[in-house]
């Protein structure tokens, strides 16, 4: 009995240094910037609870609430774009890959691969140089294609600019579901798609009615990859925009609003306080994403044991 | 999900090899060939003319730097302007001091999650990984609390500790899958030999040599590409990282081409020379599902 109370010294020596970091610089941090944003910070006083008054400023008070509701709607755009983007075009290069005997297919997969180790600091440059109408890379090429007169600063319009970003982000991590997709892929073993082919199934439906099934476990992690990484987003449009995510705002999402809300600009001050309001709305949202797809999805999903 | 293991059988996407099948594969060919251009021309341009005259750039985007293009003028600026070997220094400490703190801690994390069996191991488990969806930069605003009472603002210390935490809890969960494969009978015959559990420990770790390097490739890469903690940690000119570095140095020369193509292939060149030495294991860590 003694002995099974006493716990064994060398797991702490394993396990503490990881623990204490993580503990310290992660969850630490976390969660004493939500308790922080159930408080109010007084001149002189020090914090005062004030329940979830701040919350209540920051979807109603005229001073935050219109970019905030602003941020959020931009936000659930650019994850839509991406869903709707970036995780089709990466399921059909996935399924393109892992066709039989494809010869390059290490090239293809370097090349596919490589803007998604770029920084978003790059790709942001990348982007503005191409489409900057004083290069004229872009707008080159649409003439070339006899398309000149569809040819528009994106980046500058209030009414594209924000599409175009999301663009720019599809092209940089489309590598991601790619690759995932092209994991599970080659993992589906041969002679199943090879009896169903001999039963007469054409490659479409061999895809939908038997490959793409064995893949959902991956289209959920996917998604849930993508959701977490949008509504966290922020270097891209701080590179490309400025901290104030312009044309007049109109690329503001939840990461630029939290920069700006955390540590000011121009004028406004910055506010410790409502930042970590902002980072505690954005901490929900994230939960609001993962909860469900860990206990429902992950629960639901049929896992079948190749 | 069981996850494949070694190099993946090549499979069948479409019918037998047949004169339809030969279409086919020239149409797959086609679209990966297209999209290829449209993953890596960008960068090529960029590349390309970092070499060229300011006239160059705009007369002649396409042409490869040839004589009479070629002028390394924006390098010139770039190095008399911007202390780009300094933010190199700093960004290579910082990666390799938060790399080492993620392989080793983790890898000790890990190795006692998957041999012990003691009580709360699940929990201990399931808290260290926690991490993996939740970002860390929620935290930032106490983050930069800690930091200054800590005083370590504008120390690259700050950013060595946040990147380890940040990075800790995929490792670990990554490892502890690779360690429990490891052959018990292995480490049974090095306790009989009576090894100390930490001898043990570092009789295993080059086991999973494999899983250690897909771990620092895919903590590395957001490391050294992250603008947020530095522009909010150490944001000072002398602790100042590549790409914070870029970022602030092409905003102010936005109307000088040749110095924002020099310096963007100057950040870009030693990660993607990177990329191109370990896109075989980075590739082969996604692939084999280090992620299930």
């Amino acid at each position: 009995m003694r002995r099974l109370r006493q716990f064994p010294f060398h797991i702490i020596v394993f396990i503490l240094p990881a623990a204490a970091i993580y503990t310290a610089f992660m969850i630490y941090p976390l969660f004493d910037s939500l308790r922080l944003s159930l408080h109010g910070a007084q001149e002189g006083s020090g914090e005062v609870f004030v329940g979830l008054q701040n919350y209540g400023r920051l979807v109603a008070d005229s001073l935050y609430a219109p970019r905030f509701w602003g941020a959020l709607r931009h936000n659930v755009l650019f994850f839509v774009i991406h869903m709707l983007v970036q995780n089709p075009v990466g399921l059909l290069l996935a399924a393109l890959l892992s066709a039989r005997h494809l010869s390059g297919l290490a090239v293809y997969r370097t090349l596919l691969f490589a803007p998604t180790v770029l920084s978003f600091v790059i790709v942001g440059f990348i982007w503005q140089l191409m489409l900057s109408p004083l290069w004229g890379i872009a707008g080159g090429l649409l003439r070339a294609a006899g398309l000149a007169a569809y040819f528009r600063p994106w980046l500058g319009l209030e009414g594209s600019a924000l599409v175009t970003l999301s663009l720019i982000s599809v092209w940089q991590f489309v590598g991601i579901p790619l690759m995932l997709f092209h994991a599970a892929l080659i993992g589906i073993p041969d002679d199943l798609l090879e009896a169903a082919r001999v039963d007469g199934a054409s490659g479409w439906r061999v895809f939908w009615r038997i490959e793409f099934p064995l893949i959902l476990p991956v289209v959920g992690l996917v998604a849930i990859l993508t959701y977490v990484g949008n509504f966290n987003a922020f270097d891209l449009i701080y590179t490309t925009q400025g901290a104030l995510a312009g044309p007049n705002f109109s690329t503001d999402i939840l990461g630029t609003f939290f920069y700006r809300t955390f540590f000011g600009f121009q004028l406004q001050l910055g506010n410790p306080v409502m930042g970590a309001t902002v980072a505690g709305v954005m901490f929900l949202l994230i939960l609001a994403g993962v909860l469900p797809y860990l206990f429902v999805w992950q629960r639901r999903i049929e896992v079948y044991e190749l | 999900m069981s996850t494949p293991s070694g190099l993946p059988t090549p499979r069948v996407i479409s019918a037998a090899p047949s004169p339809p099948y030969r279409g086919k594969a020239l149409g797959v060919h086609a679209i990966l060939v297209g999209y290829a251009l449209v993953a890596i021309l960008p960068v090529l341009l960029i590349v390309m003319n970092s070499f060229k005259t300011r006239a160059a750039i705009f007369t002649h985007p396409y042409l490869p730097p040839l004589s009479g293009l070629f002028s390394p003028i924006g390098y010139q600026t770039m190095f008399e302007r911007a202390h780009f070997a300094r933010y190199f220094a700093n960004s290579a400490i910082v990666a390799g001091a938060a790399m080492t703190l993620i392989l080793l801690l983790g890898a000790m994390a890990g190795f006692a999650l998957a041999e012990y069996r003691f009580r709360g191991n699940a929990w201990v488990g399931l808290y260290l990984a926690l991490g993996i969806m939740i970002p860390i930069r929620l935290g930032t605003v106490s983050i930069l609390r800690i930091m200054s009472d800590l005083r370590l603002v504008n120390t690259l210390f700050a950013l060595i500790l946040v990147y380890a935490a940040q990075g800790l809890p995929l490792a670990v969960f990554i490892l502890q899958q690779f360690m429990r494969q490891v052959p018990r009978d292995l480490k049974d015959a090095a306790r009989i030999d009576g090894m100390s559990e930490y001898r043990v420990f570092w009789l295993v770790l080059p086991l999973v040599r494999p899983a250690v390097a897909t771990v620092a490739v895919f903590t590395m890469i957001p490391i050294w590409n992250d603008l947020w903690f530095p522009l909010i940690l150490a944001p000072g000119e002398a602790t100042k990282t590549v790409t914070l570095g870029a970022q602030q140095f092409i905003g102010q020369f936005l109307s000088d081409w040749n110095a924002i193509l020099a310096s963007l292939t100057l950040a870009m060149v030693p990660v993607l020379a990177a990329y191109m030495l370990f896109s075989r294991s980075l590739i082969r860590g996604l692939t084999t599902g280090a992620f299930k």
